[in-house]
């Protein structure tokens, strides 16, 4: 699995825009994430397990309801930041 | 001896913005000031927080448009951050279970306002304030946070109902630890009102008698004010000044009946506005800035010529400090943690606008100049004694 990470969560990264992804749900996908690149999750995902209100999944691009969504190993999963600049 | 009478510090601003953190580190005369910025470029920074406990160790409140709250952690100015481990976040939510944020859903941490060093005899406590109000402590240096479960799950239920559409969302802000007592804490919520708890945060009683609260039906409430900063005396910290919505408040405890000091300022200018700031040593000296509250709360300088008054008797009188500032047109909205004061001797003060100016005073509000502009929005001002 492959998982497309936006430019404002690089830093997380170490400027990495794609990583290798693990997990049957995007919340499993997220928990490997963040074993990886400590705080990670928390800057898209809420205490309530909710998906902050400014970032958008695609799970081989169709938007995910939530973080319960089965994923495969094959799957793209792109973390995509909306537009809240300004 | 220098002026500032502490022979071997100096004063460092740390400002806060709509787009990163900006430091402005003064020369012992503080005439010259080097800029170190911006850190977290595209960052909204809340509050930046020094902890004078150890005169190096240097919290900020961030997040971005996109991303969640986290507050980073600095103990070489910024040469290095390092982010919490685990940031103040709310405890999740049983399924079903009813929520607190005023829309019925669970609360989440939407972004942490105010970070406050916890008291000297306790290295490492900090205390954080967040919105939706919440209040949580860490006992790490900043690391990892947790909750007091009597603020948020006691206080701030009970007093939801009052908890108003606050521009910005609803806040708790100006967390105050008594130097004589690491266990006494008062704290503002906006809208709310000002909380005491006598047991490190277990229980909490409101303190609000005396303030008025035009905005609410109910004559004389016990809760549901509107204070937009509190402060306390470091060496007296039985006095209180506050700030409010409705006006400028004095408090001397034992006393819980709050004094409208602002009824002395001029009528014209009113006594409306966010800051406010004590001198560290003197308890009778207090700055404030007041901003238009009339028609539809502007929140700018009264009539466009802004000015700084200053009272040297406990509010009996105020004085208009505006040498330096601009005589006219101009229309300064300053923030609720924009002002500050430093340790000096006369004391330094530093005001941040909305507009991204930066003004300083090395004579106690006697005289003003500009020490920066073209910063973005600036929401905090905060000026720290460091070591040298």
């Amino acid at each position: 699995m492959r998982v497309l990470i936006p430019p404002p969560l690089h830093s997380y990264t170490g400027g990495v825009s794609i990583v290798p992804g693990t997990g049957a749900t995007l919340a499993e996908v997220l928990d490997d994430l963040d074993t990886r690149y400590p705080g990670i999750r928390f800057r898209i995902i809420d205490e309530q397990d909710r998906i902050r209100p400014h970032i958008r999944f695609f799970v081989n691009a169709k938007m995910a309801a939530g973080i319960d969504q089965t994923v495969g190993p094959a799957d793209d999963v792109q973390i995509i930041c909306a537009l809240s600049g300004g | 001896m220098s002026q500032t009478g502490q022979r071997s510090s100096r004063v460092t601003v740390m400002v806060g913005t709509r787009k990163g953190a900006f430091l402005f580190h003064g020369d012992p005369s503080r005439h010259q000031w080097r800029l170190d910025g911006p850190h977290f470029l595209g960052s909204i920074v809340y509050h930046l927080a020094l902890d004078p406990r150890d005169g190096r160790t240097l919290l900020m409140a961030a997040g971005t448009g996109h991303l969640g709250p986290t507050i980073f952690r600095s103990i070489d100015w910024g040469r290095n951050w390092t982010e919490a481990g685990s940031p103040p976040a709310f405890p999740k939510a049983a399924a079903g279970a009813a929520g607190q944020d005023g829309n019925n859903k669970p609360r989440a941490v939407d972004h942490v306002f105010h970070l406050t060093p916890g008291h000297a005899t306790q290295p490492g406590v900090w205390w954080a304030s967040t919105s939706p109000p919440g209040l949580f402590r860490s006992e790490d240096g900043g690391a990892t946070w947790k909750g007091i479960h009597g603020f948020n799950d006691g206080v701030v239920p009970e007093i939801s109902h009052t908890i108003g559409p606050v521009p910005g969302g609803p806040i708790a802000h100006s967390v105050l630890v008594d130097p004589h007592d690491p266990a006494h804490l008062y704290v503002g919520i906006s809208t709310g009102g000002i909380f005491e708890s006598k047991d490190s945060g277990a229980t909490w009683r409101p303190l609000n008698k005396g303030v008025a609260a035009d905005f609410i039906p109910t004559p004389d409430p016990e809760y549901g004010h509107d204070p937009h900063c509190i402060v306390l005396h470091p060496t007296r910290p039985s006095r209180l000044y506050h700030q409010n919505h409705c006006g400028l408040y004095r408090l001397d405890r034992p006393g819980d009946t709050w004094e409208r000091i602002g009824r002395n300022l001029p009528p014209e200018i009113g006594d409306i506005g966010f800051p406010i700031v004590v001198h560290p040593r003197d308890p009778d000296t207090v700055w404030v800035i007041p901003m238009d509250g009339t028609t539809v709360w502007p929140r700018t300088s009264v009539g466009g010529r802004p000015a700084v008054y200053r009272s040297a008797d406990a509010g009996s009188s105020w004085e208009r400090q505006d040498d330096g500032l601009p005589r006219e047109h101009a229309w300064l909205t300053i923030k609720r943690q924009a002002l500050s004061a430093d340790a000096c001797d006369p004391v330094g003060l530093y005001f941040g606008t909305t507009s991204g100016e930066l003004w300083m005073s090395a004579t106690q509000g006697d005289s003003w100049r500009l020490i920066a502009q073209h910063l973005p929005e600036i929401y905090s001002v905060s000026a720290g004694m460091v070591a040298v």
